[in-house]
């Protein structure tokens, strides 16, 4: 520090002297400066930053006192706004002065203008709102025929200006772009380039003005119009392919030195300029021959020309390494850019090591040879001290995983992680991880998948997402395709976590404990020498562990109690029960008395946790009807009726604004904690455990390196032989890594290879999975309650309802109209089916259009077909059901005999047949259709038609066809027509409500397009639109009402559905997610 | 069939690693100048940043950087971006860059900026910055608007900057010269 403050005071003198101009006002310049000297000095001079801010206090209070005085000159002011910046940047608050920077570049001179504007770029930012107050300056500057003044307006006006006020300099700006003066023009170019940036459409229509700028006679200025040309072609690269030849003319004219001198950085043509056209043209030729045939030439030239002799020829190189592979592929430039990245490899600098890996891991995805090539390198990149050299190899062991190097790669990433601080890393290493370990079906047994999965979970638990755990449930819970396999899993997953638990002194992360709790609770059953009373022993320690949070203890209390069945003596939860009914913790407290309650009668408590149903679907009766007795008994005996609490506060609101329709905020749920949620537990928070149990441990490295070794034993040794050591080492560990991707074994690169078992693919469990991923948090569901009662929420409907439907047809539903551009969106809805689109003769579409027009109608999707016929299917969405029709069309030159179609009774579903569905004969070519109403009988959410089709044709003996098609909910989902009035009444009455929150982009945002897409994709009817507050209804057949709220705010629309069913509005809202994301 | 059946945990991260490598429009975050010390010479946002994160991320940033030893990589991968620093003398001069853009094009960036201030000031030391960083801010705002490069010819950045200075000298004489 001392020596800083030497070097200051001696420089002092020297530097004043320096800035004074020579001759008259040196004096009062000079007192100016030394007053920041001054300050500087001041600061330096300090040792502790509490003189520090006694002394910036000091000075800003002196500001403040001069700059709002009104004797203070523009002169004063210029100077006090240097001393303002310079605390702002030590990082003190100086905004007082932010009105008066604005003032001084309106106010001031040349001179004090300049760091007027100086100040305002640096205090405010784009959203301030004193940044308007700025606006009438910046007309008038740009206005000015003083060339600094115009200068100063486009340059701030390229950093900062609020987008709302744009329209107000546009046409000024547009003027520049004509100026004679190249400075202005190329100013103007970029500060239309920062508009363009922040608001698209007010610039579009000076696209014209844009290739002009391009053919500008300055350098300067078509460098800064390629800043815009590159933006838009990133976004729309075919709307700009004419300009290709352009591009590459400029670049050859670049490359071959055509350019001014004075453009050059040490002795390469304009650098910048040629990133940025090599930019341009890796996105013009990428998946497109015929462009990228223009550029292979000059692409050509770059690569020789850039003799490699300074960083910026490297920076160059590695511009067009990447265009060359961007574009349709050379051979002959692809060869060029690989030696290239060679050369980066292999430098010793160590800056371009890191370029190299960067590039490798970019061009291996389409040649993983290069890897080999290099992989000594990669392997001393590895244990390379700085930890971004590190990183980085990583990323691109990442991107060459197959089955046979996951080990080792895992392996080196959980190094990795275990050194690593950061947490940004640290989150997005396991991510990559995980990714391999479960998606990408690599892992190579269980013992090894649990054991990475413990490793995660312990380094990474406190950090990582959520869903990573109950994901990582989720895959343990429903399994893979084989049970036994499954079955193994789990039981080595519970035991690993016993013998875990048994360390002693061992930590683990919160998240992790309640993995093992989830896991225990659910799976200990498996255990064959363990019986239930040890788990629960080892539960009941942690439970009286204070370190432990409250959120975990819910999640082990309810491994506890899922336990308690099975057990066998109840010492130990008669103890618990104790404990815990007189915990302070309330949460605690409910559980043990839930606990206590259950336990007092075993066989309730049997069927209400069953074994391993964690994924049986959970039926819950939301309406209550059980307790109809009790309600009527009270109700007779005198109770006031109940109101649910959304009517009590409709109630409340109406009484206090006579306004019926708000939404509901008032009441405070914060300080109820919701024990149980839809799908378990509702926890939070989290901090320390430990735990001591004696036993022996597993070690946790054991596995990966036995299969670490089997792997590397596969490979050829003799050149092993030969080396030293450490370089043996290397070797081992580079065929370890590089096993798969080599020539000789002309294994699938990269994808994947087929040997390895399928067996960590998730199994689907339908949308219902997909959907609890998506609306729930805590998508770990719990086994428990399954059982209570059926949902009967059909009974429910209420009397209004039925007038309403009384009172007005709904076959009356315009429907006609929308029918054009409602079969066109109607692909979306199936788009999951995944299936060719049949193209009917002519036959079927005049049927279809003869008989149906009226109601929408899917696309025909041929299900099914042989050599003989093709089946394909559509559905008609009528008013009362679902019709199905069937279209068996026969192909040439066969004919059919007795053809008969049959569906095979399905759940939920009732089905008719419309027509007779025999026929004697098909003859060749035609089509027969047959047709079948579906009626729904019970809500569910998938659901599949199956059937089968025999014929006999002329000679053979009668041919028997399968097919089956997929039935969404939203197939049975009709438009219903309300008034307001009556969608107030409904709403009240309904019980069963989901609120949901959808972000959306900002073009959705608008009400109005948003409604569009519902109304279009998921068939809801518009009622109303009321200010920002959007009204809908439909039904789901044959009557059961759901009505949608929406309101949107920012960029958020907040979605509340209400109906007589419970589970409709969870689906619709899952659905309506479904539609406006993809949208 | 399975890759249909991912869910969206699957798909999140696919998508996640396709578009790591994808071409970006690139745009530098900010720009930092610090002593050895830890002491903030110049701070340039590009992207509308809150004061509190601001100062967050300065103070986070120097220390990272500082901690670094001399003959490590000039990157560094810090939150979600790529840093790109470089010390001259006891100045660490430090970009913030997304991180598909070229480390090393930045790395030239910055060095010819010091260049343009040395130009300018002649032989330029952490001295001439401290005590005259407004200069230092002009010299950066035409070389760099809205943190993408303005102009790689150093005569003409010099030259606009001269321009200026020699302007705004001519009127404060003038309006001294009025004064008296």
């Amino acid at each position: 520090m001392s020596d800083i403050v030497e070097k200051t005071l001696t420089a002092l003198p020297g530097l004043f002297l320096q800035n004074q101009p020579a001759g008259g006002p040196a004096a009062p310049k000079a007192s100016f400066s030394s007053r920041l000297g001054g300050l500087v000095r001041g600061i330096t001079a300090l040792t502790s930053k509490h003189e520090e801010e006694k002394l910036i206090q000091q000075e800003l209070n002196n500001l403040k006192a001069t700059v709002s005085a009104p004797t203070t000159t523009l002169k004063m002011m210029k100077e006090c706004m240097v001393r303002l910046i310079y605390c702002e940047m030590l990082g003190y608050d100086a905004s007082f002065g932010y009105i008066h920077a604005i003032k001084l570049a309106q106010q001031g001179n040349l001179l004090e203008k300049r760091v007027g504007y100086l100040a305002v770029s640096l205090f405010l930012h784009e959203n301030h709102e004193l940044l308007l107050l700025l606006v009438n300056t910046v007309v008038k500057d740009l206005q000015s025929t003083n060339l600094v003044e115009v200068c100063m307006a486009l340059t701030i006006v390229s950093q900062i200006f609020p987008r709302e006020m744009i329209p107000a300099v546009l046409p000024l700006i547009e003027d520049k772009l004509q100026h004679s003066k190249e400075i202005i023009r190329r100013k103007a170019v970029l500060a239309l380039y920062k508009f363009y940036l922040i608001a698209p459409n007010q610039v579009q229509h000076i696209h014209i003005k844009f290739r002009k700028a391009l053919c500008d006679r300055d350098v300067g200025v078509m460098a800064a119009s390629l800043h815009i040309y590159l933006r838009m072609i990133k976004e729309n690269s075919s709307a700009y392919k004419d300009l290709t030849g352009s591009f590459v003319t400029i670049l050859k004219q670049v490359v071959g030195g055509k350019l001014p001198v004075d453009f050059n950085y040490h002795s390469v043509p304009a650098p910048w300029l040629q990133i940025q056209l090599l930019r341009i043209l890796g996105l013009l030729g990428k998946d497109d021959q015929r462009t990228s045939e223009l550029m292979y030439d000059v692409l050509d030239e770059s690569l020789r020309r850039a003799e490699l002799n300074h960083n910026v020829t490297y920076a160059i190189l590695f511009e067009c390494v990447h265009t060359v592979y961007s574009i349709y592929p050379k051979s002959e430039l692809l060869e060029k850019a690989a030696k290239c990245i060679g050369k980066f490899v292999l430098s010793p600098k160590i800056n371009l090591k890191y370029l190299g890996l960067k590039a490798l891991t970019y061009v291996i995805q389409q040649d993983p040879t290069l890897a080999l090539q290099h992989q000594m390198t990669i392997i001393e990149c590895l244990d390379h001290p700085d930890p971004i050299i590190k990183r980085e190899t990583l990323e691109l062991l990442y991107r060459i995983t197959n089955a046979q190097n996951v080990t080792v790669i895992v392996q080196k990433m959980l190094e990795y992680l275990h050194q690593s601080k950061e947490e940004y890393i640290i989150v997005n290493l396991f991510e990559s991880i995980l990714v391999l370990n479960t998606v990408d079906t690599y892992a190579p047994d269980n013992a090894w998948f649990i054991q990475t999965m413990n490793a995660v979970f312990s380094v990474g638990g406190d950090v990582m997402h959520p869903d990573i755990p109950n994901n990582f449930l989720r895959l343990l819970a429903e399994g893979f395709d084989d049970e036994t396999e499954d079955q193994h899993l789990r039981l080595y997953a519970v035991q690993s976590y016993l013998t875990l638990l048994d360390m002693e002194n061992a930590f683990y992360p919160q998240r992790f404990l309640q993995v093992m709790s989830w896991v225990l609770g659910e799976y200990s059953y498996l255990l064959e020498k363990e019986k239930p009373e040890d788990v629960i022993t080892r539960l009941y320690k942690l439970l009286m562990n204070d370190s432990i949070s409250s959120e975990t203890k819910a999640w082990l209390f309810a491994a506890v109690i899922k336990l308690t069945p099975q057990a066998h003596s109840s010492n130990l939860v008669e103890r618990l029960i104790q404990e815990f009914t007189i915990s302070l913790d309330t949460c605690m407290r409910q559980h043990a008395f839930e606990l206590k309650y259950l336990h007092e009668n075993i066989e309730l408590m049997k069927s209400l946790f069953p074994v391993d149903k964690s994924c049986e679907e959970m039926v819950v009766d939301a309406s209550l009807s059980f307790l109809d007795g009790f309600v009527a008994e009270g109700l007779s005996q005198g109770a006031a009726p109940y109101k649910p609490h959304h009517q009590r506060q409709e109630e409340k609101l109406s009484q206090e604004k006579g306004d019926f329709f708000h939404e509901t905020s008032s009441l405070k749920l914060e300080g109820i904690k919701k024990l149980w949620g839809k799908e378990g537990y509702l926890p939070k928070k989290e901090s320390k455990i430990g735990d001591e149990v004696e036993a022996p441990p597993i070690p946790q490295e054991n596995l990966t390196i036995e299969n670490m070794d089997q792997v590397i034993t596969k490979r050829d040794q003799s050149q092993v032989l030969t080396q030293s050591k450490e370089e043996k080492e290397k070797q081992l560990l580079a065929s370890s890594l590089f096993v798969g991707l080599g020539s000789e074994g002309t294994i699938n690169l990269l994808g994947k290879a087929d040997t390895v078992s399928h067996k960590f693919r998730r199994k689907s469990k339908g949308k219902e999975a997909q959907r609890e991923e998506t609306t729930s948090a805590h998508s770990v569901t719990c086994s428990s309650l399954s059982s209570l009662s059926k949902v009967t929420c059909e009974n429910n409907y209420l009397n209004t309802f039925s007038q309403l439907l009384d009172s007005e047809s709904l076959t009356e539903l315009p429907l006609v109209e929308k029918l054009s551009d409602c079969s066109l969106s109607a692909p979306s809805l199936f788009a999951d089916n995944d299936m060719e689109i049949f193209h009917p003769p002519p036959s079927t579409a005049a049927s279809v259009a003869k008989g149906i027009s009226l109601y929408m109608h899917s696309n025909l999707m041929e299900v099914c077909n042989n050599e003989a016929v093709s089946i394909s299917s559509y559905k008609i969405w009528k008013d009362d059901c679902l019709l199905m029709v069937w279209s068996v069309a026969s192909k040439s030159g066969s004919e059919l005999k007795s053809a008969n179609l049959e569906i095979f009774p399905a759940e939920n579903f009732k089905i008719t047949e419309q027509l007779g569905c025999c026929l004697p004969v098909v003859e060749a070519e035609s089509t027969r259709n047959f047709q079948y109403s579906v009626h729904l009988e019970k809500p569910f959410t998938e659901g599949n038609l199956s059937g089968f089709i025999n014929y006999q044709l002329m000679d053979t003996h009668s041919v028997q066809l399968e097919f089956s098609i997929n039935l969404s909910l939203l197939d049975f989902i009709r438009p219903l027509k309300i008034s307001t009035e009556d969608f107030g009444k409904l709403w009240l009455s309904f019980a069963n409500d989901v609120k949901q929150n959808i972000k959306t982009s900002e073009s959705q945002a608008a009400l109005p397009s948003a409604l569009k897409t519902l109304q279009q994709k998921l068939r809801l009817h518009v009622i109303d639109i009321i200010g920002n507050e959007g009204l809908l209804a439909c039904q789901m057949l044959p009557s059961v009402p759901c009505l949608l709220h929406c309101r949107v705010h920012t960029n958020v629309i907040a979605l509340w559905f209400r109906s007589s069913c419970s589970s409709l509005p969870d689906y619709l809202s899952y659905q309506c997610q479904k539609v406006m994301e993809g949208s | 069939k399975g890759h249909l059946e991912l869910g969206s945990w699957g798909k999140r991260f696919r998508t996640k690693s396709r578009t790591l490598h994808s071409v970006h429009v690139l745009q530098m975050r900010f720009m930092l100048l610090f002593s050895r010390q830890g002491k903030l010479r110049l701070q340039k946002w590009y992207l509308a940043t809150s004061d509190k994160e601001r100062k967050k991320m300065v103070r986070e940033l120097m220390q990272v950087v500082l901690a670094r030893k001399p003959k490590m990589c000039s990157f560094l991968e810090w939150r979600d971006l790529k840093v790109v620093y470089k010390r001259y003398a006891s100045l660490y001069f430090c970009c913030a860059i997304e991180g598909q853009d070229n480390e090393l094009i930045t790395l030239e960036l910055i060095h010819r900026y010091v260049e343009l201030l040395d130009k300018y000031f002649g032989s330029v030391c952490e001295l001439d910055i401290i005590f005259n960083f407004e200069k230092a801010y002009f010299i950066l705002d035409e070389f760099l608007m809205g943190g993408d490069v303005q102009d790689t010819s150093k005569k003409s950045v010099l030259k606009a900057i001269e321009q200026a200075d020699l302007l705004q000298e001519v009127r404060a004489r003038d309006s001294e010269e009025e004064e008296e």
